[in-house]
């Protein structure tokens, strides 16, 4: 049972950018591609919050941080509190697709699925950041580049039953009603979605400490067998 | 059948005794059939999910004492003012409305391994296939020199929660000015390792407001204890110069009590103690041992299925079990709970059973907005559970993160009930 949306996002989050990312992109060709994002969020001399906030100093800051920005997602906000900085690795994770990284994300963005376009417009938005030189040059290597996940392995099609036993686990904490004050819900979750996050929680993209633990134990088959129960009911 | 256990519940122990009678003679040629004792987060839980998963299949009795289970978790809390007594409050109309659990308000006074029947403090018997001990914790006569339960008043445990958290409040709010609190910490293992320390910081909060030059001492028999370092951080930020601890090296380990003269003797020397808080060594509940299955204080189980080593057809949950590295805690009776009841159901419906997967996390408040946590997962080896992997929040962690962690834990809570409770 592939699934070309779940294939992609899983393939993608686990060797992103392994042979872009290593090093910046064309800060030019990134200003042309950088376009589709213009009409949400502004960067350079005077930008100011649009529809998203703006973009500058964006490398080194704290997700959801900006406080004259007022309409960050509750999910973005928790990652950030949590521990979730922007740098090369995050913002391409999240620029790829968005939901992988923030579940709840306002940003209403398809993602940028070409490695060395989503290299491109990092390396244009770099430039306005206040202290490009600081940014530590370790974070484009750091990238988990020697994860593989084989085709075979995406394509294992989960085992409900065994999701269901698993979901017990999740259920301690997360409600099955629903209710989302101080947990976020993770009911009636796509089965995409689901597989995504796990992975990034699996490879620490994503920070939280007790979802890392989780998700770290969880094999492939039992990842696919949770999104599978999840997206059953 | 669903409407009657309906009623049955509805009506209470006259019910009872009409229908656990013939649960005996159904045995053999009826639905299987499984007691649970203890109505905590093991035991409610265990409960919970055998008849849901069985969809009717099993027939399920619960027995438990009380009708209004106060959980011990989130019990300090209510001492700070931070959760009132209703809401740590639960009753056990939606697993019997809904799930079709026969819940017996009673005690159990004797098991018989042999017939497999159980047989309640109210006369009655009780037949099983499987039998589910989640009792929780009892106190281990003579532990701490001058105390038992009969000074529970005078020197409240409030280890168990309800009236003894009423009652451990009061007596804090009727402090005398400056006066001194003192708490019995207990030697390991014990029930929620943490939760001693969060009661200190929760009466130190208590007392910052309503009597700030009043002072906390701690006697403490073990060298070290669970978040120390985060605890002790915390106390110097929010409570600065109020408590003391006295570890064994400065007779931490050598205290009497006299509750009569509210006494506290340490080490030979006698001081005078306005609220005392003696939280004694524990043991498992004393099912445990009427029925046989215990090695010493606690008892012994199977890694992989929480089923008891002693007898095959008995499954012992949460504090009361050697759990290997699980503490014993809320969240680890819950994750256990699932293991056996997934465990029992394939036995006894030919369901199937997956591999054991425990896990566990601890949530603390250490004052307004301040929660920590620390948490592991497990797995089932040969000899025991064993710890995989773990985290703990770590010294001088920002607000924000301390407050989303508290956050978590009200999260938590909401979570773990309705797991328990339905």
């Amino acid at each position: 049972m592939i699934k070309s949306p779940l294939v992609a996002g899983v393939t993608a989050i686990m060797i992103a950018g392994s042979a872009t990312a290593q090093e910046l992109g064309d800060a030019e060709e990134g200003a042309k591609a950088y376009r589709q994002c213009a009409s949400c969020h502004q960067v350079g001399e005077g930008a100011k919050h649009r529809v998203g906030p703006h973009l500058n100093g964006i490398f080194g800051r704290r997700a959801g941080s900006m406080e004259d920005y007022t309409r960050y997602s509750k999910g973005l906000m928790r990652e950030g509190v949590d521990g979730l900085f922007w740098d090369l690795r995050t913002l391409d994770a999240y620029i790829e697709n968005p939901k992988a990284l923030v579940s709840d994300t306002r940003m209403a963005f398809r993602g940028i699925k070409d490695a060395e376009e989503r290299a491109d417009v990092l390396a244009y938005l770099r430039q306005f950041s206040a202290n490009p030189a600081n940014i530590p040059e370790a974070a484009p290597t750091a990238m988990p580049s020697e994860v593989d996940l084989a085709p075979e392995v995406l394509a294992i099609a989960g085992d409900v039953d065994y999701g269901e036993y698993l979901s017990t686990e999740c259920m301690t904490c997360h409600q099955a009603d629903g209710d989302d004050e101080g947990v976020p819900s993770i009911t009636g979750w796509p089965e995409e979605d689901f597989v995504v996050a796990m992975h990034a929680y699996k490879q620490k993209i994503r920070p939280h400490p007790v979802m890392q633990m989780f998700a770290g134990r969880l094999s492939d088959e039992e990842i696919a067998a949770l999104a599978a129960y999840y997206g059953s009911l | 059948m669903k409407l009657n256990r309906r009623t049955f519940v509805g009506t209470g122990m006259a019910a009872a005794a009409s229908l656990s009678a013939p649960s005996v003679h159904a045995a053999g040629h009826g639905k299987p059939r499984v007691v649970v004792i203890g109505g905590g987060a093991g035991g409610a839980t265990a409960a919970r999910y055998i008849a849901k998963d069985s969809d009717g299949a099993i027939d399920v009795t619960l027995v438990e004492p009380t009708r209004t289970y106060y959980t011990c978790f989130f019990s300090n809390l209510y001492l700070a003012g931070f959760r009132t007594l209703e809401s740590i409050a639960h009753s056990y109309g939606t697993l019997a409305a809904d799930y079709g659990i026969n819940v017996v308000h009673d005690w159990a006074v004797g098991v018989d391994r042999d017939a497999q029947t159980v047989t309640l403090a109210g006369g009655d018997t009780l037949h099983y296939d499987r039998l589910v001990l989640s009792p929780g914790i009892d106190f281990v006569d003579g532990a701490v020199p001058g105390w038992d339960v009969t000074a529970q008043n005078a020197m409240p445990h409030a280890y168990k929660a309800g009236s003894q958290s009423e009652l451990l409040k009061r007596q804090i709010e009727s402090m005398p000015e400056g006066g001194l609190f003192a708490m019995i910490a207990p030697p390991n293992p014990y029930r929620c390792p943490p939760g001693p320390y969060e009661r200190v910081s929760m009466v130190g909060h208590m007392l910052k407001d309503m009597n700030p030059t009043a002072k906390i001492l701690i006697l403490d028999p073990k060298p070290a204890f669970s978040k120390q370092g985060l605890f002790e951080e915390g106390w110097a930020k929010h409570y600065p110069g109020m408590i003391e601890r006295i570890g064994p090296d400065f007779g931490g380990a050598d205290v009497s009590v006299d509750p009569e003269a509210m006494t506290i003797t340490v080490d030979g020397e006698v001081t005078n103690v306005d609220v005392c808080n003696v939280i004694p060594a524990m043991k498992a509940g004393r099912i445990v041992e009427i029925a046989g299955v215990n090695d010493g204080n606690w008892a012994p189980i199977e890694p992989s299925s929480m089923r008891s080593t002693i007898d095959a057809n008995i499954y012992v949950l949460g504090d009361s079990t050697s759990a290997g590295d699980m503490p014993k805690s809320g969240f680890s009776a819950n994750s256990q709970a699932k293991v056996a009841a997934m465990t029992i159901r394939g036995e006894l419906t030919d369901s199937r059973v997956f591999p054991a997967k425990f896990s566990n996390t601890c949530w603390s408040l250490i004052g307004t907005d301040d929660g920590v946590k620390v948490g592991a997962s497990y797995e089932a080896t040969e000899e025991k559970i064993a710890k995989v992997d773990g985290f703990i929040s770590q010294t001088g962690e920002d607000e924000e993160l301390r407050r989303r962690t508290y956050e978590e834990s009200i999260g938590w809570y909401e979570g773990i009930a309705s797991d328990m409770f339905g």
